[in-house]
């Protein structure tokens, strides 16, 4: 995997919990342009661990002087975001990826209906930019619970095919209205909490959206949980999945090799074979299908983790 | 540096030829005496100085008549070219690529000045001077990807991501080996493969697929892939089929030499940056076996390989009825 | 008439399967004599499945549309071949909203060429459904002139635009809505296998 090594150039609160970050090349030279909806995986080094997550990028897809991040501040997660918030500081040096993208706008679509929840706005960002060059018609729908902590307003331009649903102002989110009678060819975006993902599922669903039309990204930090331990099947080496290791990081930090791209269990990449479970998997990843997941088979180790006796994985 | 053109036809009189350099550089496709469907990825660019893998696009002494070529087939059949409304940015994209790509590896070929959107570029083998606007489609003579790939080696194919699998919603192609892309345009990667033997029972295109989907940018691959042809002929299209195809049989132990071509195709892999979408160039380089065998040891192996090869793939790849003649002439080489 | 059993072919070759109702979600329905049995079953299964339906029927047996006028709430259209029925589809298609479906039932150039030009409206695919019924005709394009010969029933077959002899291949493009014929004795002219009835 090709990575960068970016300057942190400025670091803005957007609102009390959510912090941009801008980052360039050292030498100012301009940086691979990207498609709406790409993201980066940031390297955040502690002590022999690194932890990477990934997040979406927010700048103008096409201005390649520099990239910017938006993190939201997880008190309770395992620790990424807090590594943003409390240990980067303008002029830090960062380790990323280049971009990637796994929530691309489908540029056949005769109207985009983009809906975001929450800090589940920053793909929007830079989708925006690219739907203004390109001149295709969308509208946005944007819930926050609040004003303050819609940390997206500050970078949304005014404009009548942009709306707000601030639900501590009373103004909640209508998803039939929202997707009842949208032109023939429209496709609807989601990003935010799963719950959302799911409600405007639910909701094209029951107007007979086909799912091709559906798209959503929730790609979010590996959760944290009870540590556990697995099993390396060729060579009978255990390893201990600490509470804020995913386990992915777990088989780096002990030099196991595993293919892996977003570590949001989105992409399939780290896709990893079980051969003896006596327990359960909890899958957190969104690439296995339901019966793959029920299989006990297969494990997606950037996200999912395990509680019980025994879990080996065919490596 | 100065460089030689080939004046050279493909279809005819058939004047194509290879000089010694050429030869020496042919991408031979064969790593073991025998072939099977295999994926055989590697890290593109990269290989030895002068070598066909050196640089992102490679440039030839056959570029020229290539371009010929390609500019005949189209002005005979327009549809060769085709994009989907939704791929002009891949067009774009590709555009880039290519240009960016030739003016830093053949600086004395190809020069590219750009200050913002205004870009301003020189290909001298063909005597293009363009300044256009990037992004707007109305200063330049063609859509983006036909006009770069009129000025560019090898056929190519630009895949839009969407549901897990990749379409084939744009391309240039004429030099293709026996498809279609007017046909075969807006398929997914299944259906556009569909015809091929084999390969799907075996898994070979689901493995495929995993991998192109999973191509990022900044960092490319390629593979080879082979066929035989007869004649130097790039349009082998099957539009063209009942045009070419008597001269598939014109296979004789005397003409063999110099007539039976083996056909490489460089293919590589880029993930494109405003787009997401993938674009997979397809190079085609043509050695007759006559060339190929001043190489011992490739006579030697080119033997083995198409003398053992799988019946379905000799008749896939369009040799079997002159397979018997092929693999006696080539006999003849590896006793030595 | 009995459904016809497909042998088992490269993946893309379109397979058909029974139409299941999408309840009362506004739809378009289209199909030839022989594919409104299957509309009729259809709507046997689930009556509601008509409520916002615009109901094309292409050369029906008077017999069916009958029978059809019997089961709907509004009047079905009737054109004389799927020449005219084309401009028809494509004037519903233009006011349709998202959560349009479309039933073709019939044959499979018919189905093939309605795909097309849905799709090419703005409907995607899997907003389609179809079920084959009928003639195991093929809507068949030459590779060589690009022309359509509809209702091929033979391979090889003569191109009913450049008269080149035309193998039949189970290659198939949606985008078109047809499969690729090939010339058969292209490598070896005049030399022409006989003539066999297509394999369904």
């Amino acid at each position: 995997m090709k990575k960068l090594t970016l300057r942190v150039a400025e670091i803005t609160a957007l609102s009390p919990l959510v912090k941009r970050f801008r980052l360039i090349h050292p030498d100012g030279a301009p940086l691979p342009l990207f498609s709406g909806g790409a993201h980066i995986t940031v390297d955040m080094p502690e002590g022999d661990l690194i932890r990477r997550n990934s997040y979406s990028l927010v700048s103008n897809p096409y201005d390649g002087a520099g990239y910017e991040i938006a993190v939201r501040r997880e008190d309770r997660g395992r620790g990424g975001s807090l590594y943003m918030h409390t240990r980067v500081s303008e002029g830090d040096l960062l380790t990323v990826s280049a971009p990637k993208n796994l929530f691309q706008l489908d540029l056949r679509a005769r109207k985009h209906v983009l809906i975001a929840g929450g800090i589940g706005i920053t793909p929007f960002l830079s989708q925006l930019h690219q739907l203004d060059i390109l001149q295709q018609p969308y509208e946005l729908h944007y819930a926050a619970h609040s004003r303050s902590e819609a940390a997206g307003l500050t970078l949304l331009p005014d404009a009548p095919h942009i709306h707000l649903h601030i639900s501590e102002e009373g103004s909640r989110m209508d998803l039939g209205a929202i997707l009842d009678g949208q032109p023939l060819g429209s496709h609807v975006y989601t990003c935010g909490p799963d719950g959302l993902i799911r409600a405007v599922a639910d909701q094209a669903a029951r107007l007979n959206w086909p799912t091709s039309a559906i798209h959503s990204e929730a790609f979010t930090a590996p959760p944290p949980g009870e540590p556990f331990e697995v099993t390396i099947a060729s060579t009978g080496q255990h390893l201990r999945v600490g509470a804020d290791q995913s386990l992915l990081e777990a088989l780096e930090a002990a030099h196991v090799p595993v293919d892996y791209s977003c570590r949001g269990g989105a992409c399939g990449r780290c896709e990893t074979g079980v051969s003896a479970c006596n327990g359960q998997i909890l899958h957190h990843d969104h690439w296995l299908s339901p019966d793959e997941q029920a299989s006990q088979t297969k494990i997606m180790p950037c996200m999912s983790r395990f509680k019980g006796a025994r879990l080996e994985l065919d490596l | 540096m100065t460089r030689h053109f080939n004046t050279e036809t493909f279809r005819g009189d058939y004047t194509y030829h290879n000089s010694p350099e050429a030869i020496r550089r042919f991408p031979f496709p064969f790593d073991q005496d025998t072939y099977t469907y295999s994926v055989n990825i590697a890290p593109h660019p990269g290989g030895p100085t002068g070598s066909t893998f050196e640089f992102a696009f490679d440039v030839d002494e056959h570029y020229v008549s290539e371009m010929q070529d390609r500019a005949i087939t189209l002005a005979e059949d327009p549809n060769r070219c085709q994009s989907l409304p939704h791929m002009e940015l891949a067009g774009w994209d590709l555009l880039e690529l290519i240009m960016v790509s030739k003016a830093r590896d053949y600086p004395d070929l190809f020069t590219l000045n750009r200050d913002g959107d205004q870009w301003h570029w020189i290909n001298r083998p063909l005597g293009i001077e363009q300044r256009f606007t990037f992004l707007d489609p109305a200063t330049l003579p063609y859509g983006p990807l036909e006009y770069i790939t009129r000025q560019t080696q090898g056929d190519f194919a630009l895949l839009h991501e969407r549901d897990r699998n990749l379409w084939l919603d744009a391309g240039m192609i004429t030099s293709q080996a026996d498809w279609s892309l007017d046909f075969d345009v807006g398929m997914n990667f299944f259906e556009w493969h569909a015809p091929v033997p084999k390969a799907r029972q075996m898994g070979v295109f689901d493995k495929a697929l995993k991998f192109l989907l999973a191509v990022e940018q900044q960092q490319a691959y390629r593979r080879l892939n082979w066929t035989m042809t007869v004649n130097p002929r790039l349009d082998t299209s099957p539009e063209n089929y009942h045009k070419w195809g008597p001269e598939k049989r014109s296979i004789t132990p005397q003409n063999v030499g110099q007539k039976q071509f083996l056909r490489v195709e460089l293919q590589t892999f880029w993930r494109l940056p405003r787009s997401n979408a993938l674009a997979f160039p397809i190079r085609c380089y043509l050695c007759c076996l006559e060339d190929l065998c001043t190489n011992p040891e490739w006579a030697r192996r080119l033997h083995l390989v198409l003398r053992d090869i799988d019946p379905v793939l000799a008749d896939y790849k369009g040799f079997a009825v002159n397979q018997k003649t092929i693999v006696e002439y080539l006999a003849g080489f590896s006793c030595v | 008439m009995p459904t016809v059993e497909f042998s088992p072919s490269i993946d893309s070759r379109p397979t058909y399967a029974p139409l299941k109702s999408h309840g009362s979600a506004p739809a378009i329905m289209v199909a030839d004599t022989a594919g409104a049995d299957a509309l009729l079953d259809l709507m046997a299964s689930d009556s509601a499945v008509t409520d916002k339906a615009q109901i094309v029927l292409i050369a029906p047996a008077s017999d069916k549309l009958a029978r059809m006028d019997l089961m709907v709430k509004t009047p079905v259209h009737t054109t004389p071949d799927l020449d005219t029925a084309g401009p028809l589809v494509r004037q519903l298609l233009s006011t349709a909203r998202m959560g349009t479906q479309m039933y073709l039932a019939g044959s499979e150039g018919m189905m093939g060429a309605l795909c097309a030009l849905a799709t090419a409206c703005g409907l995607p695919m899997d907003a389609i459904q179809t079920e084959h019924r009928g003639t195991a005709a093929r809507r068949m394009q030459c590779v060589h002139c690009k022309g359509i010969t509809e209702d091929v029933t033979t391979d090889p077959f003569e191109c009913s635009h450049c008269g080149l002899t035309l193998f039949v291949r189970d290659h198939f493009s949606r985008r078109i809505g047809a499969f690729q014929g090939v010339c058969v004795d292209a490598e070896t002219p005049g030399l022409i296998p006989t003539t066999q009835e297509i394999r369904p």
